[in-house]
């Protein structure tokens, strides 16, 4: 029996919607923390924590995201775990995102000029205060532009997690369009919910990439050596 | 830790795998040739178009960078047959995959073009150059130039977004994964021996492309 595309399926959908911010909440706040741990690793003057980072950040650009998924999934009976698909998803999206944030954490921090590390080294500062107290604050206006950009990639990477069964936005829209058929009216409806989601954040991150660049061509406090942009992964893995 | 990883049944199959892969790499190239054409028409619309064009392929770029590559798909291959348009699940992703990476194309050729100085364009005007002489040898080559590197990391980023066709059962090597894995329930190792197959071939596509950018662009700017 086939039912109607009515406001009450709009009401499911954006229900559904609330799953998958906060699934993207999680992956945000749980993939920037390990992602600054990561960057940490990445600049530390340990060789053995920078290779790593390094093999981490590797490993899960160079790797589809829904393989990882499936590997958390699927793949972690062998040590007796069997994950139910939330945990899954969380934990798959903290993992990559932090892998996106550690190289975009990393490009910011290179930005910034050798000499300031050498100058708190010399007045007695150790590694981590020199990274939380010197670099990361000056760092972080750096980061900002590709982090809200990033952070568009997560929301929209999310619709992923409806593959092992989690029940997002883009789950309930295949499960409403197996009832009424409407394909066009279902998913054109989802993508103008996944488009408010993301858009205010595309503009967002674009008008502060352009107020860096400004600041930046008017010679501003980061003099010569900081980058507007560091690389990052701007288009990212949904 | 009592289990034991049989790594067995999967070397069994093997030549299927490599199909797998052999098919995600045509998706990737076959995608990314189209996506490509698109991000240059795009793009010159974008730049040179007249203010209607530029603002349609503002509308397609924004709408395509905003919504997940899954409801794109799904979009797609489900809508399609509504209009008349009956296509295997092998062509919708490759439809899909083309119009997704001709947004990002779009995105990146543009910003290439915008790379370009102005006295490039005035210096072809006044050596006689026509117009379209001048958007493709003045424009078009030395914008991908500037952003071949951009490219090469969204080809990279396609090749993996790829993997997410097996959702609409289009055969490519997740697909296959899935399928040995349901054959065999040897889960962990397959997704693994997946995992690096697609980790090999992206690090040889970053080679590839850093030889190729070597090889293309030898004359000096």
């Amino acid at each position: 029996m086939l039912r109607d595309f009515t406001f009450n399926e709009v009401y499911f959908l954006l229900l559904a919607t609330r799953w998958t911010i906060l699934l993207a909440v999680i992956a945000f706040v749980g993939g920037g923390l390990l992602g600054l741990v990561i960057a940490g690793m990445r600049v530390s003057p340990y060789a053995v924590l920078r290779r790593a980072a390094m093999a981490y950040i590797q490993f899960f650009q160079g790797t589809p995201l829904l393989i990882q998924l499936f590997m958390v999934f699927y793949g972690t009976a062998f040590i007796g775990l069997s994950p139910d698909p939330w945990t899954a998803a969380a934990i798959t999206f903290i993992v990559n995102s932090a892998a996106f944030f550690g190289e975009i954490f990393y490009g910011s921090i290179e930005s910034i000029p050798r000499g300031q590390w050498e100058i708190s080294r010399a007045l007695g500062f150790r590694f981590v205060p020199t990274l939380r107290l010197i670099i990361l604050p000056q760092a972080f206006r750096l980061m900002l532009p590709p982090t809200v950009g990033f952070t568009v990639q997560i929301v929209k990477g999310t619709s992923v997690a409806s593959l092992i069964g989690l029940t997002e936005l883009a789950r309930t829209a295949t499960v409403i369009n197996t009832v009424t058929f409407e394909p066009a009216l279902v998913f054109g409806t989802v993508a103008l919910i996944y488009f408010a989601l993301c858009w205010p954040l595309s503009l967002l991150g674009a008008s502060l990439e352009r107020r860096l660049l400004v600041q930046k061509v008017r010679g501003g406090p980061l003099g010569k050596g900081a980058a507007a942009s560091p690389a990052a992964a701007v288009a990212g893995p949904d | 830790m009592d289990y034991v990883f049989h790594f067995g049944p999967i070397l069994d199959r093997w030549p299927l795998l490599l199909w797998g892969l052999s098919r995600t790499l045509e998706l990737s190239l076959v995608s990314m040739v189209f996506g490509l054409a698109i991000g240059i028409l795009g793009a010159v619309a974008k730049s040179f178009g007249p203010r209607p064009v530029a603002a349609l392929a503002s509308a397609y770029v924004e709408l395509i960078r905003n919504t997940p590559l899954l409801i794109q798909l799904y979009f797609i291959f489900f809508t399609l047959p509504f209009i008349g348009l009956r296509l295997s699940s092998d062509t919708a992703a490759i439809v899909a995959l083309s119009i997704h990476l001709g947004a990002y194309a779009t995105e990146i050729v543009r910003a290439g073009i915008e790379s370009i100085p102005a006295g490039q364009i005035e210096a072809g005007k006044a050596l006689g150059l026509s117009g379209r002489q001048i958007i493709r040898h003045i424009v078009i080559v030395p914008a991908i130039r500037a952003v071949y590197p951009a490219l090469g990391g969204q080809f990279i980023l396609q090749l993996l977004g790829s993997s997410i066709v097996s959702a609409i059962a289009a055969e490519e090597l997740t697909a296959i994964a899935n399928n040995l894995v349901m054959q065999t329930f040897r889960n962990f190792e397959i997704y693994i021996v997946v995992a690096v197959m697609y980790f090999v071939v992206v690090q040889a596509f970053i080679m590839l492309f850093r030889l190729g950018g070597r090889l293309l662009f030898r004359w000096k700017v």
